[in-house]
């Protein structure tokens, strides 16, 4: 499928799918990263991105869902404006991850997998994200902040409320 | 491929190289459990419950997985493997619930079997639970997801067995869970074969769940009697107040011509027998229009009667006989005897879908030429023209696909519609709707036949480079096409044919001269030498009216009487119930048909699933019909055969060559002893006896059948035992006739139809109607 008028995507975008599947030997080795570009894209992964991803590559959108819901990165409902992803595994957990994860419910006012009223935050307990040697880490959408504190965290959010967070894309 | 040797538990085995180990042993007898294998899926190991011990190997090995070697030392079942079997066992109750009281599996489940002999129903685990509702995915199919255990049957056979890829996995790890294509629920071409393969009962069938126990039934196999493929399917039924019910379709033994597969009509499309509605009672037009139900006795002496004073005052001539794909080779042919002889006429046909005495004729006396069913599955080169087997012939496409999956076998198809089965085709041809007679003028070397490019070229070389190939064909051939096609394909160094049409026995049909030209075994009426001896009787030597010219007559007023039995031509033929309004017309049916309402006599049938005989399926295979199910107040259409030719003054015993000299009932009535001849029956049937003492008898004919038709005869003691018996249509000896009308109007049933038969079953109405789309859009094959 070449970028059509009917695409849900910028053109961009679709002008990147387009490439991307000719790139592998087999079409579908492209779903992947056709699934994170979407997420980036459009926040979620909804269904009118599975319709189309699948019709890209020619598969079934059963397909597009069994590869979709492996990955827990990968999301099907909508997050919040900034994504708070607290690691809990075990060197966060060590370094007191747990305690960041309390705190965040409790300044955010919700909890695992939801998002605030005004959809600024979402709230995420995730696995380890790679960032163990300054334990306890989160990250905000693509940033990372470690070495925390629940002060530290605090003065994070507060941040990103006054719209002084960092947004790497 | 060469064989190895190696030793499991002790024993010395040999089994060719590539072998799985599970399958070396259990050719051995040495049992394996399993619950993810499958034979002739691809491998998952996923449930580790294969386990064995192999000398030199680290750890234990699935059996499913590895390849026999020569040397190679096995244990089978020691200590250490019946500990990790038991803890996988474990691991998979873990979120299982024990409700196997009321599971369907209950009884026939490989988790129950195994739980028991491994003993593992006590589980160290604490954890709670995790309880989800059952969901229905489609009219047929119901997931109940705590029961699931994992071990994608389900998704592989949909995917690679049906090429429909209907299922999924969703999540990873212990939240894994099989998911439909429509996310809540299935658009698939419920064949139910998930059902079947599946070892728990995590996936239960809509017409079965919750209704019995499998040891509460008595499990009966027959022939389905749907379409023209002959499936054996084995129906689960139990005694109710009128009769036997039909609480199951099923593929219990795997041992019929199709194998694992059935599709939804072998499996869930029984229902119609159940139905409250069908007739129990005779029923006669009075006066003042309208039906009375009235005795047997008088039924019948009405019927007889009426019919015997039209042969008298007007001729056998006056009198047309239409009869059934649906019903028994001997119910054929006893109806064509009875007509024949008894109400004197030729004037007698069916509803044709191929043209298969055209085939005949083509194949005049040519042996080793006709394929069965089974030899789709191995045939290492098959060219299918015209048909969409997807929907007309489910098992030959369930055949087709599995021999070019397992076997690389090499499948050509032309088509004018772009069926699924291009989809394993090596190559697909798209053809013109009018342009299958020039497609064999062209693969037979005439260029200019089709408009020609490189594709067509292509497909041409490859078959004609084929050493061996079946050619199966639909009812787009009839005629003088069929024998252009037979040329072609004989002009291939060992070519074989199969001719598709619809219907359980519309083969039978024909086989049994049902035709108004034609005596069975394809003998022209007018050399009938023959039957003269064997009936005793003399017989019409003209060729009678065809069904269409029969209707034609009837409007002209020279068709004083009409016998239908099992056929609705008013509806299929679009006939003016005006047109029979002089007419006096008998039916034998289960419903009130669109023909039946037009009746004089309306008869109540049994069906296929309630009578015993033999059916013959498109390909020529000859299987055996056992009755499974009963309904009190009706009879087979042989019984009301025998029983109107004999109120007709006909001696019932030239009719039925039954007996010699014995009286005796073996359980056709159902009297006070009929326990006693019921439990005599069994005694015979289990030991491959046949009683042959009534008038019904159906093997009686049977024998006649085997002394005038060449062509059928076949070994008996293997029709008993419940295998196909190949039709030596090599010795049907017929000549091409110079015209002939083939009147073959194909039935067009579609995967969830059945004719007027599918409209009686409420499941396939269902299934229907829960299909907006009439064909599920199609995913892509890899
Ligand atoms: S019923 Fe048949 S087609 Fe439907 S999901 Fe099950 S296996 Fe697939
Ligand atoms: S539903 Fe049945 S066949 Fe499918 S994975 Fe679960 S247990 Fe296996
Ligand atoms: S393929 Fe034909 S014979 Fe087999 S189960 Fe289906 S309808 Fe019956
Ligand atoms: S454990 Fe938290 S980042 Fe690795
Ligand atoms: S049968 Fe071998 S792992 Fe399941």
């Amino acid at each position: 499928m070449s970028t059509s008028a009917t695409t849900i995507f910028s053109p961009e975008t679709a002008a990147r799918f387009d490439r991307l599947v000719t790139l592998y030997p087999v079409k579908r080795s492209a779903l992947i990263p056709m699934l994170l570009y979407a997420q980036d894209e459009i926040g979620y992964i909804s269904d009118a991105v599975v319709v189309e991803i699948a019709q890209r590559i020619g598969i079934s959108e059963l397909d597009v869902r069994s590869v979709l819901s492996y990955y827990s990165m990968l999301r099907t409902k909508p997050v919040g404006k900034y994504n708070v992803q607290v690691c809990t595994n075990i060197s966060c957990m060590l370094r007191d991850g747990y305690g960041i994860m309390e705190h965040c419910k409790k300044r955010l006012g919700i909890g695992h997998k939801e998002v605030t009223s005004d959809g600024l935050f979402s709230l995420e307990e995730v696995e380890c994200i790679g960032a163990c040697c300054w334990a306890p880490a989160v990250q905000i959408n693509y940033d990372f902040y470690d070495d925390l504190t629940t002060e530290k965290m605090d003065q994070i959010l507060d941040d990103y409320k006054a719209g002084r967070g960092k947004e790497t894309v | 491929m060469a064989d190895v040797t190696f030793t499991v538990d002790g024993k010395k085995l040999t089994a060719p190289a590539g072998t799985l180990l599970i399958d070396a042993c259990k050719n051995a007898g040495i049992e394996i459990p399993a619950f993810c294998y499958y034979p002739n899926l691809s491998l998952q190991a996923a449930c580790r419950m294969c386990v064995v011990r192999i000398e030199k190997m680290p750890k234990l090995q699935t059996a499913c997985t590895t390849p026999v070697a020569e040397g190679m030392v096995v244990q089978s079942e020691t200590d250490e493997i019946k500990q990790a079997r038991k803890a996988t066992i474990e691991l998979l109750l873990g979120n299982h619930p024990l409700d196997c009281p009321v599971c369907d599996a209950g009884g026939e489940c490989e988790l129950q079997d195994m739980t028991f002999k491994y003993g593992a129903a006590e589980s160290k685990y604490i954890e709670i639970k995790q309880h989800r509702e059952e969901q229905q995915w489609s009219p047929v199919v119901y997931f109940d997801r705590p029961r699931c255990i994992l071990c994608y049957r389900c998704v592989r056979v949909c995917g690679e067995g049906m090429d429909v890829w209907a299922l999924g996995v969703e999540n990873r790890g212990v939240s894994s869970v099989i998911a439909p294509n429509g996310q809540d629920h299935l658009n698939c071409e419920e064949c139910g074969m998930c059902i079947d393969l599946c070892p728990v009962g995590a996936l239960t069938s809509g017409t079965y769940r919750y209704k019995t126990r499998p040891w509460e039934m008595n499990h009966v196999a027959t022939i389905c009697t749907h379409c023209g493929d002959g499936c054996k399917t084995t129906l689960g039924v139990r005694s109710v107040n009128d009769g036997v019910e039909i609480i199951r379709g099923d593929n219990r033994d795997k041992s019929g011509i199709n194998g694992d597969f059935l599709c939804n009509k072998g499996r869930y499309g029984f229902d119609f027998a159940n139905r409250t509605d069908r007739l129990t009672k005779p029923l006669v037009r009075q006066a003042d229009g309208k039906f009375a139900e009235v005795s047997w006795d008088k039924a019948l002496d009405f019927a007889a009667k009426k019919l015997r004073e039209i042969r008298e005052a007007k001729g056998g001539q006056a009198i047309g006989v239409i009869g059934s794909n649906r019903t028994t080779n001997e119910e054929n042919y006893l109806l064509q005897k009875f007509a024949r002889t008894i109400l004197g006429t030729n004037n007698i046909d069916h509803h044709r879908t191929a043209d298969y005495v055209s085939f005949a004729s083509a194949l005049n006396g040519k042996s080793g030429r006709t394929a069965g069913l089974r030899d789709t599955t191995s045939a290492p080169a098959i060219l299918l023209l015209g048909n969409n087997p997807t929907d007309q012939h489910p098992a030959l496409a369930w055949n087709l696909r599995s021999n070019v999956r397992l076997n690389r076998s090499r499948l050509y198809v032309a088509n004018h519609a772009e069926i699924k089965l291009r989809r394993q085709a090596k190559s697909f041809l798209q053809i013109p709707q009018d342009g299958y007679a020039s497609l064999i003028q062209y693969l037979g070397g005439n260029d200019g036949a089709i408009a020609a490019d490189d594709n067509t070229t292509a497909f041409r070389d490859a078959i004609r480079k084929e050493e061996s190939l079946l050619i199966v064909f639909g009812s787009e051939y009839r005629g003088r096409d069929i024998q252009a096609l037979v040329e072609f394909g004989l002009s291939l160094p060992n070519t074989k044919f199969a001719a598709l049409g619809d219907y359980a026995n519309s083969r039978g049909a024909a086989d049994m001269g049902l035709l108004p030209d034609l005596l069975p075994g394809y003998v022209p009426v007018n050399d009938a030498a023959h039957f003269v001896d064997e009936y005793g009787a003399t017989l019409p030597t003209t060729a009678g009216l065809d069904l269409l010219q029969m209707f034609d007559a009837a409007r002209n007023g020279d068709l004083a009487a009409l016998y239908v039995v099992g056929s609705n031509p008013v509806s299929r033929y679009g006939v003016d119930p005006s047109a029979l309004k002089n007419t006096f017309l008998v039916v034998q049916d289960m419903f009130l048909t669109e023909t039946a309402q037009l009746a004089d006599v309306v008869f109540p049938a049994a069906n296929l699933y309630e009578k015993a005989g033999t059916v013959t399926n498109t390909y020529g295979d000859i299987q055996l019909v056992k009755k499974a199910a009963d309904k009190a107040g009706v009879r087979t259409d042989f019984e009301l055969i025998v029983r109107l030719a004999d109120r007709m003054g006909a001696d019932p015993k030239k009719l039925v060559p039954f007996g010699r000299g014995s009286f005796a009932d073996m359980g056709q009535t159902r009297g006070a002893q009929s326990g006693e001849a019921d439990r005599h029956a069994v005694w015979l049937a289990a030991n491959h006896l046949e009683p042959k003492l009534s008038p019904f008898d159906p093997f009686a004919t049977l024998d006649e059948i085997q002394r005038l038709v060449p062509s059928y005869h076949v070994s008996r003691l293997e029709l008993l035992t419940g295998s196909e018996q190949p039709e030596k249509f090599d010795l049907v000896q017929i000549q091409p006739a110079a015209s002939r009308r083939d009147l073959v109007l194909p039935a067009e049933d579609t995967l969830f139809t059945s004719g007027t038969l599918g409209r009686y079953s409420g499941m396939l109405k269902d299934i229907v109607e829960s299909h907006t789309t009439p064909n599920p859009a199609e995913t892509a094959a890899d």
